[in-house]
C-alpha cells in the first residue's frame, strides 16, 4: 500500500494506492478518474513539467548588461511532463542552451529532449529591446 | 504637468489589472493602464514555474504564458498603458478621481477619471514583521526577491538555504533552488499544517526529500557578515521547547511568511481598509469606501490562484464600468464571515444579481460543511470534502436564495 | 608614503564633526575608517536624537558639550544635507512617585539654562501628545530637542570635510603605530601606511584598543547593547514629539521616537554585550522594548513592527573622556562618548580643535572654506511641480525604485556617486530598502544600478562590505 496526494488539480485528494485480490492495482481516495490515472503514472512512470531558464542573447550575441531592461533569462518549459528520473539530465543540457532576442513564445529550444517525445519551449515572447 | 483623462484608470498592469481593463474596454469605456515596471505582467512574469491557467484556460501554463496571453488581448484592443509609471497620489477632485504619476518619459502627469480599479497586487510578510530575533548578515531575502534573481536577473542568492515559512512562494523556491544546483535543508513552519498548495508540498519538497518541519520556530539567525545558521525551536502546545532547540548550517534563509495586500495608496486616499483582509473595505460590486474606486485582486485579498484573481478582476472592471454608466446598487445586505470563517469577500451581496464569493477558512477539516444562513435560518448548505486556510473557497448566491429578506437582514456564511 | 598633519581615527559622528571642524583651516587631514563606509558603528545604530540638556548637570563635560552641540544644529542643518527637526522632547510620569525625579530633571534643565523647558500637568501633556497614556500622571516639555537622522548626519559632514580637502580613507583599519621624530607612523592591517604629526582617537568601540596600540592611556570601553524596534509610518501610535520615561540610573530608558522621515523607533535596551561585534537582538530584550514602550503609547502595535536592530554603546565610566593623552604625544582621546554624543558631537569637534591648538597644531583659517554641501533633492520632499521640473532635468527621478519610501532612481546613483556602493550605504543615504518592504521589492534594481554605475560583477555587490556578498553565483 501506498498513500499519494493528487496534484492534477488543487483539490488535492489523499489516494491510497493497493492491489486487489487478483493482483490488479486498485486506487482509493479520488473524486475523479484523473486521480485514478495519477497513482497509475506516479506508481510506474512518475513525470513532472520541467521548468527552467537559458542564458538570453542580445541580436549581436552580448549578454545583456546592466544598462539593459531586458532579462538576462528566458524561461523555458517541457510541453507536457518529462520523466522524473531525466530531470537532472535535462536541466544540465538546458544550462549550456543560449537563446538569441527577439524570441516568441512557443519556440523549440530543444526538441524531443533527451530522446524522448517532450520538447522544451521558450515560455515568453521578449523583444530585443 | 501633462493632463491626461479617461473614463478608467486601472492601477496595476498585472493579471488583475489586465482583466479589470480588458471588462472596461469590452464595455466601450476608454481605459489606461498604469504600472510601474517595464512590462505588463506582474509578479507572474517571475513565476516561472507551472499551474497557472487550469481554470481561466483549461490548460497548465507557466505564469509569463498567462500573462503574455493577457498583455496580447490588450495589445490587440489598443488599450493604453503607461509603463514605468508610478502613481503617487488619489485624489477627489471636482466630482471626478485625479490620480497623479511620474515616469521617466513623461515626468508628472495628472489623469482624470470617472472610475479608478486598484489593482496594485501585495507584498511579501520580511523577517521584522514575524520578528526574528539574531544579527543581521547577508543572506536573508523574501522568497520573491529570491525568484525574481533567479528567473529574471539570472542570480542565485546563496547554496545552502532554510526556507522559513511553507508559503507557495516558499515551496516554489525549494524547488526552483534545488534545480538551480543549491541545497535546500529544510522548510520551517510555525504552525501545525503546511501554508502552501498541497500539490507544491509534493513537487516542490517530497520530490526532494525536503523536510518540512510543522510546529516550529525559527529563533535566532547566526552569522556576522553572511548567514551562518539559524536555530529551529520546535512548538509543543503551545509552548516553545527550549530545551529541544537545534541548529541548521546554512548561507541563506528565505522568508515565505505571507502577503500583505499592497494598500499604502489606498490608505492615503482615505479608503477605509479592514482588518480581517488588510484590503479596502468593498461592497457587492468590489467597490471601496471611496466612490468610484474599485478594488479587485491580491490588493482587496490574497488569493492563492490568478484564475480567482482574473474573475474577481473582470467583475470589478464590470461593475466599474456599470458605475460610469450610473448603475448603483439598491439593495445590498451585510455578509458576515460566521464561525470558521476568517472573512467573506465581498462583504454586501447584491439582492439584484447572483455573487461571486470568496472565503477563507480559519481550520483544516476534512468532511466540512459550508453554510448560507439568512438571519439564523440556513438557506444553502455545501458538503466539502477538504478544507484549509491556504486554500480559498468559492460560492455563488443567486437572489432567488434570499427571497426572505428583509431591509436589516444578515447573510452568515459558516463553516462547520 | 602619504604625510598628514591630523589623522583622525574612525569616521562615526565625532571623527566627521572633527574632520569637518579641522577642515576649516589650512593642514592635511586624514581620516580613517576601518569599515567599507562611514557611519557604520555606534553612528548608525543609536536613537537620531538631539537631546534637551537636561539629563545631566553642568558640571560635566558632557552636559557642556550636550548644550553646546545641541545649539548648533540649525546652522549644521542649513549647511549640510540632512533632515533635522525640532520636534521637542516630553518625558512622562505614570506614577505620583515619578513626579519628584520630573521636578529635579526640571530643575537641573533650569540650572543648565535650557530655553523653553516646562514643567506639565497630565492635561498638557495629554495635549501635547494625545498618543500618549491616558493615566500619565505629568511630566516635563523640551521644546528645543529634536530628531535627525543620525548616519545621514555623518555622510553630510563626511562630505562636506572632504569637499574642503579631508581625505576620507575607508577600509583602513590601524593596527599599529610608532613615534619618529615629530610624527606618528600609523600602519593599516592592509599593510598601507601613512604619517600624522597629531592622531585624535574617535575610534568608539574600539577606541581602549587604538589608545595602546599608540602607546597612550589603558583603558577598556565596556559595549553596552541598546535594541530597537522600527515600526511602519502608516503605524497609527505616531506620536509627534520624543517621548522618554522617567530616566534611570544606568540609562534614559525606552524611548518613543517619531524618526524625521516619518517612521517610529521604540528603544533602546540597556543591556550588556558579549563582545563589540555582538549586534544581535534577542527575543526578551526586544519583548522588553515592547511591553515598556506600550506602557507610554499604549496603541503601538507587533503588527505595525518592520524590523529590529541592535547598536553598541561604548561605555567608559559616567562621562565623555575626551583630552590630550598624558602618556602619549600629540595624541586627543574621543572616547566613552555613549548618550548624548550624537548631540554634543558639534562641540567635539570644536572642542578637539582648541585641544590640538594647546598641543601646538596651527590653525590658520582658510579663505576658500565653503560649509555647504549641495542638497540633493528627494522625490518624496517633492510636490508635483517640483518632482515634475526634477524629471525634465534628470529623467532617473521619474524611475521610483523603492517605492515604500518612494526613493527615485536619480537619489540612489547620487549616493553611488557619493561613494556608497554597498546595499547598506545606499539604504542609509536614500533610505531605499528601509521601509515597509524591507529591500523586497527594490534589491535587484538597486543591484543594477550598482553594477551600472560602478562597473562591478555580481560576486562584488556586499551589504556592507567584507564578506558580506549578497549573491553565489550566476546561472
Amino acid at each position: 500500500m501506498r498513500e499519494l496526494i493528487c496534484i492534477t488539480c488543487p483539490l488535492g485528494c489523499r489516494l491510497v494506492v493497493d492491489t486487489d485480490e487478483h493482483g490488479e492495482m486498485k486506487v482509493t481516495g479520488n473524486r475523479c478518474v484523473r486521480g485514478e490515472q495519477y497513482a497509475r503514472e506516479e506508481m510506474f512512470n512518475p513525470k513532472r513539467v520541467v521548468t527552467f531558464t537559458c542564458a538570453a542573447l542580445l541580436p549581436d550575441g552580448s549578454v545583456p548588461g546592466p544598462r539593459s531592461d531586458l532579462p538576462r533569462r528566458v524561461p523555458v518549459r517541457s510541453t507536457v511532463a518529462f520523466p522524473k528520473e531525466k530531470i537532472p539530465e535535462l536541466l544540465d543540457a538546458l544550462r549550456g542552451i543560449t537563446v538569441r532576442l527577439p524570441v516568441v513564445r512557443g519556440t523549440v529550444v530543444l526538441r524531443q529532449a533527451l530522446g524522448t517525445e517532450v520538447d522544451v519551449i521558450v515560455a515568453r515572447s521578449i523583444a530585443s529591446k | 504637468m501633462k493632463e491626461l483623462s479617461f473614463d478608467a484608470v486601472v492601477i496595476g498592469g498585472g493579471a488583475a489589472g489586465m482583466a479589470a481593463a480588458l471588462e472596461l474596454d469590452t464595455r466601450g469605456h476608454s481605459v489606461l493602464i498604469v504600472e510601474r515596471e517595464a512590462t505588463l505582467g506582474g509578479i507572474l512574469m517571475q513565476c516561472i514555474h507551472n499551474g497557472f491557467g487550469l481554470i481561466e484556460f483549461n490548460e497548465e501554463l507557466t505564469g509569463p504564458e498567462f500573462a503574455q496571453r493577457f498583455e496580447e488581448d490588450i495589445r490587440n484592443r489598443n488599450i493604453q498603458t503607461s509603463l514605468r509609471t508610478t502613481v503617487l497620489d488619489i485624489r477627489e477632485e471636482g466630482g471626478l478621481k485625479a490620480i497623479y504619476c511620474v515616469s521617466p518619459s513623461q515626468g508628472m502627469m495628472r489623469i482624470e477619471a470617472r472610475a479608478i480599479v486598484l489593482a496594485m497586487g501585495c507584498r511579501e510578510r520580511t523577517r521584522g514583521n514575524i520578528r526574528i530575533p539574531g544579527t543581521r548578515p547577508a543572506g536573508i531575502y523574501t522568497a520573491g526577491l529570491a525568484q525574481r534573481l533567479i528567473n529574471i536577473e539570472g542570480f542565485i542568492p546563496g547554496k545552502d538555504v532554510v526556507i522559513i515559512g511553507s508559503g507557495d512562494i516558499g515551496l516554489i523556491m525549494a524547488r526552483r533552488m534545488s534545480w538551480s544546483g543549491c541545497k535546500v535543508h529544510a522548510v520551517i513552519e510555525i504552525l501545525p499544517y503546511p501554508s502552501g498548495l498541497t500539490r507544491n508540498i509534493v513537487q516542490c519538497l517530497d520530490d526532494f526529500g525536503i523536510p518540512l518541519y510543522l510546529s516550529h520556530l525559527v529563533t535566532n539567525i547566526y552569522g556576522k557578515d553572511r548567514v551562518e545558521g539559524i536555530e529551529v525551536t520546535p512548538i509543543e502546545s503551545g509552548a516553545l521547547m527550549h530545551e529541544k532547540a537545534f541548529r541548521i548550517a546554512c548561507d541563506t534563509v528565505l522568508l515565505s511568511v505571507g502577503l500583505v495586500p499592497e494598500n499604502e495608496l489606498s490608505r492615503n486616499a482615505g479608503i477605509e481598509l479592514q482588518p480581517a483582509t488588510n484590503g479596502p473595505w468593498v461592497d457587492s460590486t468590489l467597490m471601496t469606501t471611496m466612490p468610484g474606486v474599485f478594488a479587485c485582486g491580491n490588493v482587496l485579498h490574497v488569493h492563492d490562484l490568478v484564475d480567482y484573481v482574473v474573475e474577481e478582476a473582470r467583475r470589478a472592471g464590470a461593475n466599474a464600468a456599470a458605475w460610469i454608466s450610473g448603475y448603483r446598487p439598491e439593495r445590498e445586505l451585510r455578509v458576515k464571515a460566521g464561525p470558521n470563517i476568517r472573512y467573506v469577500m465581498p462583504m454586501r451581496i447584491n439582492l439584484e444579481r447572483e455573487n461571486r464569493f470568496y472565503m477563507r477558512s480559519l481550520i483544516v477539516k476534512n468532511d466540512a460543511r459550508l453554510e448560507v444562513r439568512l438571519d439564523g435560518a440556513v438557506v444553502r448548505s455545501r458538503r466539502l470534502a477538504h478544507v484549509q486556510p491556504s486554500e480559498m473557497l468559492s460560492l455563488m448566491l443567486v437572489p432567488e436564495e434570499l427571497s426572505a429578506a428583509g431591509r436589516d437582514s444578515t447573510v452568515e456564511i459558516a463553516l462547520l | 608614503m602619504d604625510q598628514f598633519d591630523v589623522a583622525i581615527i574612525g569616521a562615526g559622528v565625532c571623527g566627521a564633526n572633527i574632520a569637518r571642524k579641522l577642515s576649516q583651516y589650512e593642514l592635511d587631514v586624514a581620516l580613517l575608517e576601518k569599515e567599507v563606509d562611514v557611519s557604520l558603528g555606534t553612528s548608525k545604530a543609536n536613537s537620531g536624537i538631539v537631546h534637551g540638556g537636561f539629563h545631566d548637570h553642568i558640571r560635566t563635560l558632557k552636559a557642556r558639550l550636550e548644550l553646546r552641540g545641541a545649539l548648533m544644529f540649525d546652522r549644521l542643518h542649513e549647511e549640510l544635507d540632512f533632515p533635522f527637526e525640532r520636534c521637542g522632547i516630553l518625558v512622562a510620569a505614570l506614577h505620583e512617585d515619578e513626579m519628584k525625579a520630573i521636578e529635579q530633571l526640571y530643575l537641573q534643565g533650569v540650572e543648565n539654562g535650557v530655553i523653553g523647558i516646562e514643567m506639565c500637568s497630565r492635561e498638557r501633556m495629554l495635549e501635547l501628545e494625545p498618543t500618549l497614556n491616558p493615566d500619565v500622571v505629568g511630566g516635563l516639555y523640551a521644546p528645543s530637542g529634536g530628531i535627525l537622522e543620525p548616519y545621514r548626519f555623518v555622510f553630510s559632514l563626511v562630505e562636506s570635510a572632504r569637499n574642503n580637502g579631508v581625505h576620507l580613507k575607508t577600509e583602513f583599519e590601524v593596527e599599529s603605530a610608532t613615534r619618529e621624530a615629530d610624527f606618528w607612523r600609523i600602519r593599516a592591517k592592509s599593510g598601507q601606511e601613512i604619517r600624522a604629526r597629531y592622531v585624535v582617537n574617535s575610534a568608539g568601540l574600539l577606541a581602549d584598543s587604538i589608545s595602546a596600540a599608540f602607546g597612550a592611556e589603558r583603558f577598556t570601553i565596556v559595549p553596552r547593547k541598546g535594541e530597537y524596534y522600527l515600526l511602519d509610518r502608516s503605524a497609527k501610535a505616531k506620536p509627534s514629539r520624543v517621548i522618554f520615561p522617567v530616566p534611570t540610573e544606568v540609562s534614559k530608558g525606552i524611548l518613543v521616537i517619531p524618526t524625521v522621515e516619518g517612521t517610529v523607533l521604540i528603544g533602546p535596551t540597556a543591556s550588556p554585550a558579549q563582545n563589540k561585534e555582538d549586534f544581535a537582538t534577542t527575543r526578551e530584550q526586544l519583548e522588553h522594548v515592547l511591553h515598556t514602550a506600550r506602557m507610554m503609547v499604549p496603541s503601538i502595535s507587533e503588527n505595525d513592527v518592520i524590523t529590529s536592530f541592535a547598536g553598541l554603546r561604548a561605555v567608559y565610566g559616567s562621562d565623555f573622556y575626551i583630552a590630550l593623552s598624558e602618556k602619549a604625544q600629540a595624541f586627543v582621546q574621543v572616547a566613552g562618548i555613549q548618550s548624548p554624543g550624537l548631540t554634543a558631537s558639534p562641540a567635539i569637534g570644536e572642542y578637539v580643535k582648541d585641544l590640538l591648538k594647546k598641543a601646538g597644531l596651527r590653525l590658520v583659517e582658510k579663505s576658500t572654506w565653503d560649509p555647504y554641501v549641495h542638497k540633493v533633492p528627494r522625490a518624496r520632499d517633492a510636490d508635483p511641480f517640483a518632482l515634475d521640473a526634477l524629471v525634465a532635468q534628470d529623467p532617473a527621478y521619474g524611475d521610483i525604485v523603492c517605492r515604500c519610501e518612494r526613493v527615485s532612481e536619480a537619489e540612489i546613483v547620487a549616493a553611488i556617486r557619493a561613494g556608497h556602493t554597498t546595499l547598506d550605504g545606499i539604504k542609509y543615504y536614500t533610505r531605499a530598502q528601509m521601509g515597509r518592504c524591507q529591500g523586497g521589492f527594490c534589491t535587484y534594481k538597486i543591484i543594477r544600478i550598482l553594477m551600472r554605475e560602478t562597473g562591478m560583477s555580481f560576486d562584488q555587490i556586499t551589504k556592507r562590505g567584507g564578506g558580506s556578498f549578497i549573491l553565489k553565483g550566476s546561472l
